[in-house]
């Protein structure tokens, strides 16, 4: 399954994107591609601008130029709160749990964008830890299941394109495990998923494709079944 | 028998505790309004005073020039100076909010300057009366002590306020919004919200329930431009000893402190003008957060 990438139309299209934070030039003209049903990572070490980018396709960076078209229709100067209401959805890197909304509050807090988004039933069920804890405070949690709560909220909003920023950060083995399975369950359910990642042999157990940045460029695009012939070139980027 | 060993009259004793509960109630009512502003805004609404005088003057005016009663300025009032609060931040507080709360603060307060010296000037600064409606006039003999049928609606109206600002904030949809909007703006926008928009509301209804309790105080006190502001020195310590920021803890703190303030009224009345400060002096040394403050 996983040499097949489906290839449906260009969902994401980043084209030359720039961001800045004050004075400060994050990202310098990326260009990215993200097809229907996909699940592509960035890959990158720290400071690369992987958080950035998917920060700035979501518009929670203030200064942005370039191009952002998602389904077609450019976004770049859209807020962030409109551009979720197209179908786009974050679970940030700080995963976001809030401490004052229990577990069940979390879950509902992103409203419903539009139709198609998986029921709360399925979501407890995919997520069972989830469930016996619903009542808990939202950051008693441990932190794999904060991680679950912050992926599982995105998806009764009916998005179709996941923003993922190192959902596996900080976790013990069998949760990256499980990570891993419920991200391959997601797209076999049809959701489209941009996945930041420093471990890229966790990334190559999920994804289709991967774009490698440096310095805030993309300096490199693997498929997952190129990754063993270009191990040398990955360790060079990644420095592991 | 009791009364007896502490040395004080029943009346005495009851009429303060009452007294206490009434200033409460207005310390309840105004630090909510800056709880819930200072929760999502990250500002110290210095304005507050000034708007809970306007809510007065609103319901003044209305009944001097329109024959607006009572119950229809508790209605009116809010939504007319939450309106003006609402031009206010869309024009001058929105400019703020990447900056140190201090300039919130002083703008805030420059405001509260000029809008009470404008009612100064138009109005002086003696004391309009505003006559107890009827339906709330006389009172109920409970046999240790009269009770002022307004006085008792004064204590229960606020505290069915109060509790249901709570309500809306702890337990409803709406309130989980705001809750997380106050720890991370930034990420409740990105999930499909106006932040901004909330952000509007929420100082409009601060500043209405500013207003709301400045109905309530008219026919106690007189109406009158400076009314905000003496009051609002107490009502700083109230917000500073219950915790900025926490909702059931002003609340909470508003009537216990109002309460102090009346019992030290019966029991050592040279301290009632300083008790509540001194209070504050020692939560701060204590638990500089406050009660019931997070520290974040």
């Amino acid at each position: 399954m996983r040499d097949t990438p489906r290839m449906g139309r260009d969902l994401l299209k980043v084209d030359n994107l720039e961001a800045f934070y004050g004075e400060s030039h994050v990202l310098h003209g990326v260009t990215i591609e993200v097809a229907e049903g996909e699940v592509v990572t960035l890959l990158g070490r720290n400071g690369a601008g992987k958080t950035t980018t998917l920060k700035s396709i979501m518009g929670m960076v203030a200064r942005r130029t370039g191009s952002v078209r998602y389904d077609g229709k450019e976004i770049i100067a859209l807020a962030s709160n409109v551009i979720a209401r197209l179908g786009i959805a974050i679970c940030p890197e700080e995963r976001g749990i809030f401490a004052s909304l229990s577990v069940e509050e979390n879950m509902l807090l992103p409203p419903v964008v539009r139709p198609g988004g998986m029921t709360l039933a399925e979501i407890y069920t995919l997520f069972p830890n989830l469930a016996e804890r619903r009542r808990s405070q939202g950051t008693k949690l441990s932190g794999g299941e904060q991680q679950m709560l912050a992926i599982g909220r995105i998806l009764r909003t009916g998005a179709t394109l996941l923003l993922l920023d190192e959902p596996t950060e900080g976790l013990a083995p069998v949760i990256v495990q499980k990570i891993g399975d419920v991200i391959r369950d997601l797209k076999a359910r049809g959701f489209t998923v941009l996945l930041v990642e420093q471990n890229f042999r966790f990334a190559a157990t999920v994804a289709d494709r991967h774009y490698i940045m440096e310095d805030g460029r993309v300096v490199d695009m693997l498929r997952t079944e190129d990754i063993p012939a270009n191990m040398e070139k990955l360790h060079n980027f990644l420095g592991v | 028998m009791i009364f007896e060993l502490l040395g004080v009259p029943p009346q005495a004793l009851f009429g303060q505790l009452l007294l206490g509960l009434i200033n409460g109630a207005f310390y309840a009512m105004l630090s909510l309004g800056l709880a819930v502003i200072f929760g999502l805004m990250n500002v110290i609404n210095f304005t507050h005073g000034a708007q809970y005088m306007m809510g007065a003057f609103v319901a003044w005016l209305g009944l001097k020039y329109l024959g607006v009663n009572y119950w229809l300025a508790l209605v009116l009032a809010p939504i007319v100076v939450g309106a003006s609060g609402i031009i206010l931040e869309q024009l001058l507080l929105k400019r703020l909010y990447h900056l140190d709360h201090l300039y919130g603060l002083l703008l805030t307060f420059g405001l509260a300057l000029i809008i009470e010296g404008l009612f100064r000037h138009q109005y002086g600064s003696s004391g309009q009366p505003y006559a107890i409606p009827d339906a709330l006039k006389g009172s109920q003999n409970l046999g240790f002590m009269f009770l002022p049928n307004y006085r008792a609606w004064v204590v229960v109206g606020s505290l069915i306020f109060c509790l249901g600002t709570w309500f809306v904030i702890e337990r409803t949809k709406l309130g989980a919004y705001l809750r997380a909007a106050t720890e991370n703006p930034q990420l409740v926008r990105a999930f499909g919200i106006n932040v901004p928009r909330m952000i509007m509301l929420t100082y409009g209804f601060g500043v209405g329930l500013a207003a709301l309790a400045g109905v309530m105080a008219a026919p106690i006190q007189q109406v009158n431009p400076l009314m905000g502001s003496n009051l609002m020195v107490v009502v700083f310590a109230v917000v500073v000893i219950g915790g900025m920021g926490s909702i059931m803890g002003s609340i909470v703190t508003g009537f216990a402190l109002g309460v102090v303030e009346g019992l030290t009224k019966v029991f050592y009345p040279e301290a009632s003008n300083t008790v509540i400060f001194v209070i504050m002096a020692i939560v701060l040394l204590i638990k500089p957060a406050g009660l019931f403050g997070r520290t974040r």
